[in-house]
């Protein structure tokens, strides 16, 4: 079930029907389509002997392709979950199907896998490695993927060339301004060809021409098909997906497209 | 992720951070070059007196008889006073009997010797090893003549007052001058210079080069030893295998001369060269065990050192390790990442050490009488021990930098 508090208009999706579906199947393998599902995740941390329940149930299913923002307020439990998707943290209940893969019930070693071959992480301070070049630094989830080392320089060239950093590739992240480090960082989590690009506040560092810039990339990579989920606490960030969550108090309190949300919430850019 | 990229990331902090690698290896490089120059000392000493000490002094694969078999502080054991007094000389009728029974091919020679002043008309009198023998010395000592010969067999049985000198008594004695039948004293009684033997050098700065070697017969054989007191006999085998006959051939036949029963022990001693060096070999294993023990506590303090830099290298790394969790590394890859790079760098402390210790080894032994000879499994041993001191190192900080939860990690400022 889609979580929606009253007074929230009904997620007008298109799929939503189907949605339901699958996330109402549970313990049943979603389909192929299906990239993301979960159902009644929940996720709490024992803090000194309070229990916080940062998540409390909650039923998400993108598919293929989908460009999804996931919003809230801080407390509201978005790092959590983007934890939970990204295979960086198991939840307490609930199940995560990733690719028709049941990845909550996993091991330490397993997750790393999982990380390595199917999600891509941007994070909001880029995360490079300081001391390597941008080459080398895309490199990283090659490495770790035991791929050779012949192949790996020429794959990480390519997606340096892709992001349009191929002239400093040689270059450390102190030589690269901040726009172009978080290019290095987009081009290290795709280089993998993970099933969904996880962006975690992806502009928070930047300018807001340098954040144009960036939601362009991602705008772009969408258009190829990329599967992207992006956490972020700003609505016009947000408004760049084309479809927004919006998480409080744990549960998923809306789910719209970027039109619905931009209109909900008076936003001028979502108008074209 | 492979070892080779473990060790070129490894390689690459290693660059980064020169002062403090440097000085995170100097324990491990002490210890390894203080270990690779004492056992370099320690291994030549030894290869020394095995090989020049046991071929020039001794002689390879020769036994002796004599009346003793005391030699040095290993052969000491259980020496018993009174009944070595009781012992009779070597005579001659007892080495008759012994040179009888040898199989062929082994080479006896009657040998007595020690320290003697010679004397010749305008030079100082001077000490000068003074050996009464036969011609087969020359033989088993491999001596050969720069000048003039040895003497023969007809000398020996007639006892000719016959002398052959080392260069160095050469020089001494006989300065600018053809040494060759001139006559050296000793004892007061004139010896005429037939041979010079060539140059034989130093052991442990003991110059082999003041012989004085004159036939058992002549008037030096009463110098050296009592009458009827022939001293010893060396005999030499081609191989081990022949010493072992011959040595078992001569107790047979001077037993069965001196009526031994069987269960009396011999009352003579076969002093083979093992045993003249069964205390060399002893003290070569203590000086390398303390040799050693000293440098092993720098390698421990280089061990700690090494801990002490891991840890705060995964300190300082928190955040590159979460980052690198979440690209899929997985524990057993941040845990080699660390192993090795501990590994590497002391490696490389022992590499340097085993380069400073070689230098330290032939610096010594440039500078002072001491031998120095690298053993080669010292190097490997050295190597080994560098490898495992990091990897001891950095087992705890690489297993903590591998537990580290990827999202705390990532969130460390």
């Amino acid at each position: 079930m889609t979580a929606t508090g009253p007074g929230v208009a009904e997620p007008a999706l298109t799929e939503t029907a189907e949605r339901r579906a699958v996330v109402g199947a549970a313990g049943g393998t979603p389909e192929h389509d299906w990239v993301i599902v979960t159902r009644g995740l929940t996720r709490q941390y024992d803090m000194g002997g309070e229990i916080v329940r940062a998540l409390r149930g909650v039923d998400l299913a993108i598919r293929r392709n989908e460009y999804v923002a996931i919003m809230g307020p801080s407390g509201s439990g978005k790092s959590t979950l983007m934890n939970l998707i990204g295979c960086l943290d198991t939840p307490n209940g609930g199940e995560y199907w990733l690719n028709g893969t049941l990845v909550s019930r996993m091991s330490d070693d397993a997750l790393a896998r999982v990380r390595n071959k199917e999600i891509g992480f941007v994070f909001q301070t880029f995360n490079l490695l300081p001391r390597a070049s941008a080459l080398q630094n895309v490199e990283l989830p090659l490495v770790y993927a035991g791929i050779p080392a012949d192949e790996r320089r020429r794959r990480a060239a390519e997606a340096l060339t892709q992001v349009q950093l191929g002239e400093r590739m040689h270059h450390r992240p102190n030589e690269l301004s901040g726009g172009q480090r978080q290019r290095v960082a987009i081009a290290r989590a795709l280089v993998n060809r993970p099933s969904i690009l996880l962006a975690d506040e992806p502009t928070g560092n930047l300018d807001s021409q340098t954040s144009a810039e960036i939601m362009r990339v991602f705008e772009s990579l969408a258009d190829q098909g990329q599967t992207v989920v992006m956490v972020t606490h700003e609505p016009d960030i947000a408004a760049h997906a084309r479809r927004v969550v919006v998480l409080r108090d744990g549960v998923i309190a809306s789910d719209e497209t970027r039109a619905q949300y931009a209109e909900r919430v008076g936003l001028a850019a979502a108008a074209h | 992720m492979k070892t080779r990229d473990a060790i070129a990331l490894a390689l690459v902090q290693l660059r980064v951070q020169k002062l403090k690698s440097f000085f995170t290896l100097l324990g491990v490089m002490i210890g390894v070059m203080f270990l690779i120059a004492v056992v370099s000392i320690v291994e030549g000493m030894g290869r020394y007196v095995e090989e020049d000490f046991a071929g020039r002094l001794v002689g390879v694969n020769t036994f002796t008889l004599r009346r003793f078999n005391n030699v040095g502080p290993g052969g000491n054991r259980g020496f018993d006073a009174r009944e070595a007094r009781r012992r009779p000389v070597i005579r001659m009728t007892d080495v008759d009997a012994v040179r009888d029974a040898l199989p062929a091919g082994l080479v006896p020679s009657i040998t007595s010797e020690t320290f003697k002043y010679a004397s010749a008309p305008g030079a100082r009198p001077r000490q000068v090893q003074a050996v009464a023998t036969d011609a087969n010395y020359f033989t088993i000592k491999k001596y050969n003549l720069e000048q003039g010969r040895a003497f023969t067999d007809q000398e020996v049985r007639s006892g000719t007052p016959v002398i052959v000198i080392g260069v160095e008594v050469a020089a001494h004695f006989f300065p600018g001058l053809n040494p060759l039948g001139r006559a050296l004293r000793l004892g007061g009684i004139p010896f005429t210079v037939i041979g010079v033997v060539e140059k034989q050098g130093s052991v442990f700065s003991f110059s082999l080069d003041r012989l004085a070697i004159a036939p058992y017969t002549s008037p030096m054989g009463r110098l050296i030893r009592p009458a009827k007191d022939i001293g010893s006999l060396v005999v030499q085998a081609p191989n081990a295998t022949a010493l072992a006959e011959g040595i078992e051939a001569a107790r047979g036949a001077l037993r069965a001369r001196r009526g031994l029963r069987a269960g009396e022990p011999d009352n003579f001693g076969l002093v083979t060269q093992d045993a003249a060096f069964g205390f060399i070999k002893e003290l070569k294993g203590r000086l390398i065990l303390f040799g050693t023990a000293l440098p092993a506590i720098s390698l421990v303090v280089g061990a700690m050192v090494i801990m002490n830099i891991m840890l705060v290298a995964v300190a300082e790394r928190t955040r590159e390790i979460g980052v690198r969790k979440a690209l899929g590394a997985r524990r057993g890859d941040i845990l080699s990442q660390f192993l090795v790079e501990a590994a590497t760098l002391s490696t490389l402390g022992a590499a340097i050490g085993i380069a400073l210790g070689i230098g330290l080894a032939k610096l010594i032994s440039a500078f002072t009488p001491l031998p120095a000879a690298v053993a080669p499994w010292s190097v490997a041993a050295a190597i080994v021990t560098g490898a495992g001191v990091g990897i001891a190192a950095g087992i705890y900080p690489a297993s903590r930098a591998a537990r580290l939860d990827p999202i705390a990690a990532l969130r460390q400022e």
